[in-house]
């Protein structure tokens, strides 16, 4: 995708494209989280699948969501902090 | 691709161009989607691959593809959510 928005970065002019373009990508981006997201959480939340999700799985998969996202900011706060101490790279 | 390099495009060729960015995309998640499920409900549904699907496998690809769009939806609509919080946060 990056390949995307160098190419319209580079034919500046036409800025309805590259706005055009941003917004697809970033809608490319949400949901290749999404499909991230489901991939992961629906191994760990769904046993046998029912005739509908039931709510202690829909609990689960939220959780699971929200749990991961938070391990995502807190890894990178720390790995910042880890960077600006200068150490752990070495 | 040649209209491209060669300078500015027309309006129409510009909206032509649009739809095609935006049906691959929709093709691709289409794709992923489609690769998902079957490699997800194979693991759920089929326990020892037999000479043929029987009726009771059959049945639990269908309602195992039911629900990990269930699932999708869900992830979808806590992403969403958390990224708008998110948002109001900053």
């Amino acid at each position: 995708m990056s390949d995307l928005s160098d190419y319209s970065s580079t034919k500046a002019g036409d800025s309805e494209l590259q706005d055009f373009l941003m917004v697809e990508k970033q809608k490319a981006q949400f949901h290749a989280q999404i499909h991230e997201f489901n991939d992961f959480c629906w191994d760990k939340c769904v046993d046998k699948p029912g005739s509908k999700l039931d709510s202690r799985t829909e609990t689960c998969i939220s959780n699971c969501v929200e749990r991961f996202i938070d391990v995502s900011l807190l890894i990178t706060n720390r790995f910042a902090q880890m960077l600006e101490k200068g150490g752990g790279m070495h | 691709m040649d209209s491209l390099s060669s300078g500015s495009l027309s309006g129409v060729q510009k909206e032509e161009l649009m739809d095609q960015v935006k049906q691959q995309i929709a093709i691709a998640n289409a794709q992923e989607l489609l690769t998902k499920m079957s490699e997800k409900c194979f693991k759920k549904c089929i326990g020892k691959p037999g000479t043929a699907l029987d009726s009771s496998e059959q049945k639990c690809i269908a309602m195992c593809m039911d629900r990990y769009m269930d699932a999708w939806n869900l992830v979808s609509r806590t992403y969403s959510t958390r990224i708008q919080r998110e948002r109001n946060n900053m």
